[in-house]
């Protein structure tokens, strides 16, 4: 399938999902536990990553910053910045991409595959609205808030192993925290979270529901997907980056 | 009652059922059966609306399926209830949620109604005590049950069954027949049954269509299948030597020259 196709048909996917849904409280059941599973179930990996990204950040920063001029509480401004304008979405989103991507593309190709699919449509309910709607709406809804805790989190590592490890003083570090900081720079981390919570969630949910086979093209269709989705991560980061800074 | 009128059905070049009439009757059991690659999952997917015919007519007592818009097929098909191959039961939701899926999703019914109504239907299937199970802890024959109570949970006009016996043992394939030939009557619902299985055929085939090749090849009922002269519904039919047996001992019962319960002893003999 040539690339004009399978776009094509990636919007065919998406178009499909908007039609008045059959029993909103069923809508609104699917949401919910779509959040909790993308959510929660994805709260321990961030939470983790976060942490050791902004105590590798902190160390590796104070490394290169040898000079006696720049004042100590630099790297925690260096930190903050990174970690909100970069790691923190970026990073954590390409793990999402494995996380969850894979977890939806295979959800979904499991269902096709064992015919759970066919058997809603049967019923008369419109799949892609019941099955990829939620899922996307849960990810545009949840990840932008794992990001705000995995900045907290990676900054709050950054402390802590700035302190620990005696680079810099707890109050050297929050003094950096606090200079020169733009609330733009937030504003623009959550823009690319929602623009990375729609890639990592509805091109999964393309490969997962589009399925054709058995066990061994959900795996492909799952690998795949992971791959699309971290190579559009970063190539939506670079266009987001040129536009908005 | 479906009628189908001059079905045809290709993918690229290759056409998989080619200018298919019948009729299906309500209350009855009607059986598509062929070899593998008939094209009788493909017919059974386009009566269902999964595939779009190329052409012809699909009329649901007296609604024409294929000029329906996306409204009225959704609302027709609240009222067919299907039972898979592989029974495609929901894995993360129980037996009772499975069964009280369409339910959940088409009524407007309060939880202990619903409960009434699963339990009911699950009674009716046989299956009492299996509500909390997950279909992986679950038999293959207790997911077909699961599957024909989650099928009829909404007192559906059509059943659509594709091949309710692969993968059960004889005895148990036996009591899915049984139990799709009992709700077929008791409820009055026009039932299509895909199947190669000998058994069906003759247990249940109130009207059976014999396709070969995409093309309906012969039509008619259980007690007429035994006496066709169709050269490939013979072959497929009564392909093992003991059903061919079978066939001769039935034919020779049938004119008289046997009497299965007197004449067996001197017949071995």
């Amino acid at each position: 399938m040539n690339f004009f196709s399978e776009f094509g048909l990636y919007l065919i996917t998406l178009k499909g999902m908007f039609s008045k849904p059959e029993n909103g409280k069923m809508y609104w059941k699917e949401f919910m536990h779509q959040c909790a599973d993308i959510g929660i179930g994805s709260l321990g990996i961030v939470a983790i990553i976060s942490v050791f990204m902004g105590a590798v950040s902190t160390l590796q920063t104070a490394y290169q910053l040898v000079s006696p001029l720049i004042p100590l509480s630099t790297i925690a401004q260096i930190v903050r910045d990174t970690v909100i304008l970069e790691f923190s979405p970026t990073l954590v989103c390409i793990v999402l991409a494995g996380v969850v991507g894979s977890k939806i593309a295979s959800e979904l190709g499991n269902m096709r595959v064992s015919e759970q699919i066919d058997a809603l449509e049967i019923m008369g309910i419109n799949t892609k609205a019941y099955l990829i709607m939620p899922k996307l709406l849960a990810a545009i809804f949840v990840i932008p808030m794992l990001i705000v805790i995995s900045m907290v989190l990676s900054i709050w590592g950054g402390r802590v192993a700035g302190t620990a490890t005696g680079i810099l003083s707890a109050a050297a570090f929050d003094k950096g925290l606090h200079q020169y900081f733009k609330p733009y720079n937030v504003f623009f981390a959550l823009a690319k979270s929602y623009t990375f919570a729609f890639i990592i969630s509805s091109i999964p949910a393309y490969y997962g529901y589009n399925v054709q086979g058995g066990a061994l093209e959900i795996g492909r269709a799952s690998t795949r997907a992971v791959v699309v989705s971290c190579v559009l991560v970063l190539f939506a980061d670079y266009i987001l980056s040129a536009i908005l800074l | 009652m479906i009628e189908i009128k001059n079905i045809k059905k290709g993918f690229g070049p290759k056409t998989v059922i080619n200018d298919v009439s019948a009729v299906f009757r309500t209350g009855k059991c009607n059986l598509i059966i062929g070899t593998s690659g008939s094209g009788k999952t493909v017919m059974m997917k386009c009566l269902v609306g999964l595939f779009e015919p190329d052409s012809g007519e699909i009329i649901y007592d007296g609604q024409n399926f294929s000029e329906m818009n996306e409204e009225r097929r959704k609302e027709l098909r609240q009222n067919i209830g299907m039972l898979f191959q592989g029974s495609a039961l929901f894995d993360s939701q129980t037996v009772e949620q499975n069964v009280m899926f369409p339910l959940d999703m088409f009524t407007k019914k309060t939880y202990p109604e619903k409960l009434r109504r699963v339990n009911e239907v699950l009674e009716r299937v046989n299956l009492k005590d299996a509500n909390k199970k997950y279909p992986a802890e679950i038999s293959g024959g207790m997911k077909k049950r699961v599957g024909i109570a989650r099928a009829i949970v909404l007192n559906p006009k059509y059943l659509f069954c594709d091949e309710p016996n692969s993968g059960l043992d004889p005895q148990t394939s036996l009591l899915i027949d049984k139990l799709i030939k009992e709700i077929t009557e008791e409820y009055n619902i026009t039932t299509v049954v895909n199947t190669h299985d000998m058994n069906s055929v003759m247990e249940i085939g109130d009207h059976i269509m014999y396709m070969y090749q995409g093309v309906k090849e012969w039509e008619g009922s259980n007690k007429e299948i035994i006496f066709s002269k169709n050269k490939l519904l013979n072959d497929f039919i009564f392909a093992s030597e003991f059903l061919q047996d079978a066939k001769d001992m039935r034919m020779l019962e049938a004119k008289g020259k046997i009497d299965n319960n007197r004449n067996m002893d001197e017949l071995l003999k």
